[in-house]
């Protein structure tokens, strides 16, 4: 080994001291619960949705892209929705994986053929990715900071360079988001980033970019709580100009409003998501958790995590200790049957 | 060599033989999906010495209608209007001319009382007394609300006899009104053929179902026969597996529309149109109709879409239904506890069977054995 005893415990040591100082002041920054100042997120709108899936292939474009979540520079080119000409392998993933951040689900109710716009309930749409949580559940736990919340847009970013590989936030996330590369020999943790390496070029999420209904609206999570009173108060079968693409865009569209489930899901489940839904049918059917309330989810995650430093403190402690204990041990039996031999 | 020709040989049906005659007897009947046993059924229609008489008026149009008609290969129009049914009057088509033709049509309907059909293509004009379209003198308002009540059966032909059409487009100077409405308050029920122009198989499946069975074909509330206008035309759109991947031609000439991807994107209304364009090719030609092409379908036959809504704006999808690939919102279980008692108990039975048969095996072997 390269590595000698001393080297090691020394490491060890520092890295129990990062353990628990990198926990601790990401979560003193903000007020809990508080919205960051410049947070931003999507209204999704299933009584829009046609299904054409036209978000899901745009997000797997634009995170393609340097900077994107799906790009790696083995891999820069390729774009998992496009197969080659050679292998034209039908892309229909089942649920979010590390080649798809975004994914139209359908809800396609008990026997029901009617759809949602006419006002019964039949089947629905549901496009599913990150909610990027106001407490986010997978930034409390990860150790080594390469998920954080951005303290002004609110993103709930991922850095691989950070990233060991514990998976603490799969487990943690109640919604289900974070995938891993478990084909790759240096594998990532793929979740949506709502396209924030698009900014600076003066675009915003691909997803509400490219759909053309504006069941998707990318905008300032403030406004798109707004919107989303705004709708719920509007009366079914009247006509309303819903914003495309952003929600304070120019571009509007005249729909006829379809009947609401009277909820915003993401105004307070799992203390509160910068992603919200609204949608026809109930959002139980619609694939989320019921047991998910309005629990901050770092609370629970919090009295865990805290423990590990410690634990593996205590581990370390323990090791060392009975290493040292057995090794004398050893020596002692060793020197006996030499002596017994001589 | 001898003709097998059927009919009384002074007619062009002559010139056919047996078995291409009632091979488009069964393709009309496909048409409107009836089954193939009605072939004969059809045949005999056809055939029959007694053809309707035909009046067929034309109001606010552009001859669209009955050119594309000129155009069918089964039947041929010659056939259509010899042997199948015995055209009296049509402004395009009549042999005859000014005075001649009118008398004919006064003398046909005075004969035929009750017995001829009524075909309109065009929109009515009502403003103003209907002065914006004259015939021989007369608005053609005063002619329709005249030769309809004494008609058998009226067909409106094309989306401006059906919906208003062109001509009613936004300010609609005339008042160009569809002739379901002119005729409503008399009760007379009219067939619309709505499309711009109409697939002519829809109107000659209509009129040889008339003739074959005496009435008319189911009709949708709107008054359209179901066996054409049934169904969405994205339903069964041959780009319709583009739009359930997200594929799409973003703007006309990009690498998507070169490749053939979806058009709702530039605006198709075929999501909110009614109509068998996709599945029955415009008049026998496949490829021809506007998606084939690669122009967005802009809902001719739909009331309120066509010459109604702005031609490149996108289309509001009045049935969006999810494709078979997309997940559900909550996946199916497996049968769980359930179907892992049945394999339990699968496997017990086996146990059972072959520790029985091991030991009747060997208690044949040890009877032989003694």
């Amino acid at each position: 080994m390269a590595i000698n005893r001393r080297d090691f415990l020394k490491f060890t040591a520092g890295a129990g001291l990062m353990l628990s100082a990198g926990a601790t002041p990401a979560r003193a920054e903000r007020q809990k619960g508080e919205l960051p100042p410049e947070a931003v997120g999507i209204l999704y709108d299933a009584t829009l949705c046609i299904g054409c899936m036209s978000c899901m292939v745009a997000c797997k474009k634009a995170n393609s892209e340097p900077g994107g979540a799906l790009y790696h520079k083995e891999t820069a080119g390729h774009i998992p929705f496009e197969r080659p000409a050679d292998n034209p392998i039908y892309d229909a993933p089942d649920n979010l994986s590390s080649q798809t951040l975004c994914i139209i689900k359908a809800y396609r109710g008990d026997g029901a053929t009617q759809p949602v716009h006419s006002g019964s309930p039949g089947f629905s749409f549901l496009k599913y990715h990150c909610l990027h949580c106001i407490e986010p559940a997978c930034v409390s736990v990860c150790p080594v900071a390469a998920l954080q919340k951005h303290p002004d847009t609110g993103i709930v970013t991922y850095n691989n360079n950070r990233c060991f590989g514990c998976r603490y936030c799969q487990i943690a996330c109640p919604f289900g988001i974070p995938t891993y590369e478990f084909e790759k020999a240096s594998p990532s943790v793929v979740k949506c980033q709502l396209c924030n390496h698009l900014y600076a070029q003066g675009r915003y999420s691909a997803c509400c970019e490219a759909c053309p209904t504006g069941a998707s609206i990318f905008g300032k999570v403030a406004d798109l709580r707004e919107e989303a009173k705004r709708r719920l108060a509007l009366k079914p079968g009247d006509t309303y100009a819903y914003p495309v693409k952003r929600v304070d865009g120019d571009e509007r569209t005249e729909q006829v409003v379809a009947t609401y489930v009277d909820h915003v899901y993401g105004m307070d489940e799992a203390g509160g998501t910068q992603y919200l839904f609204l949608a026809g049918v109930d959002f139980d059917k619609l694939g989320f958790n019921p047991k998910i309330n309005s629990d901050v989810y770092p609370d629970y995650t919090w009295e865990y995590v805290s423990h590990v430093p410690a634990l593996i403190g205590t581990l370390l402690a323990a090791g060392t200790a009975l290493r040292v204990v057995t090794q004398k041990m050893d020596k002692n039996k060793n020197q006996a049957e030499k002596e017994d031999k001589a | 060599m001898e003709s097998k020709g059927i009919g009384n040989g002074n007619t062009l049906l002559s010139a056919v033989t047996r078995r291409d005659f009632m091979k488009f007897c069964t393709a009309v009947a496909a048409t409107m999906g009836l089954p193939v046993s009605m072939a004969p059924r059809i045949a005999e229609a056809v055939t029959s010495a007694q053809r309707p008489p035909v009046i067929w008026l034309s109001g606010q149009e552009c001859t669209g209608c009955i050119e594309s008609l000129l155009r069918t290969g089964h039947p041929t129009l010659e056939h259509l209007i010899f042997d199948l049914i015995s055209l009296e009057y049509s402004e395009t088509l009549n042999a005859g001319a000014g005075h001649q033709a009118e008398a004919h049509r006064a003398k046909i309907i005075e004969e035929q009382k009750g017995k001829f059909i009524l075909v309109v293509d065009g929109a009515i004009p009502v403003k103003d007394g209907g002065v914006y379209c004259m015939i021989a003198g007369k608005p053609v308002l005063e002619i329709l609300n005249e030769t309809a009540p004494l008609a058998a059966a009226v067909i409106a032909i094309g989306s401006c006899a059906s919906w208003g059409g062109v001509p009613s487009a936004d300010p609609n100077p005339t008042g160009a009104t569809p002739v379901h409405e002119i005729l409503k308050p008399k009760g007379i029920p009219v067939v619309n053929i709505p499309g711009c122009p109409p697939n002519p198989y829809n109107f000659l499946s209509t009129v040889i179902h008339f003739l074959t069975f005496n009435k008319l074909p189911a009709l949708d509330d709107k008054g359209r026969p179901k066996f054409a206008y049934s169904r969405i035309i994205h339903e069964n759109c041959e780009r319709r597996p583009h739009f359930d991947a997200g594929r799409f031609a973003e703007e006309f000439g990009d690498a998507g529309h070169q490749a053939g991807y979806c058009l709702y994107k530039l605006g198709c209304k075929g999501p909110e149109t009614y109509n068998n364009c996709s599945t029955l090719p415009f008049n026998d030609t496949p490829g021809c109709w506007p998606v084939a092409t690669g122009s967005p379908c802009f809902g001719c036959s739909e009331e309120k879409v066509g010459f109604h809504s702005p031609l490149f704006a996108k289309a509001k999808v009045v049935f969006p239904t999810p494709p078979a690939q997309q997940p559900d919102t909550i996946p199916p279980k497996g049968g769980g506890a359930k179907n892992f008692a049945y394999g339990v108990g699968g496997a017990a039975v086996g146990a059972v069977t072959v520790a029985l048969a091991t030991r009747g095996g060997k208690g044949d072997g040890s009877s032989t054995g003694d």
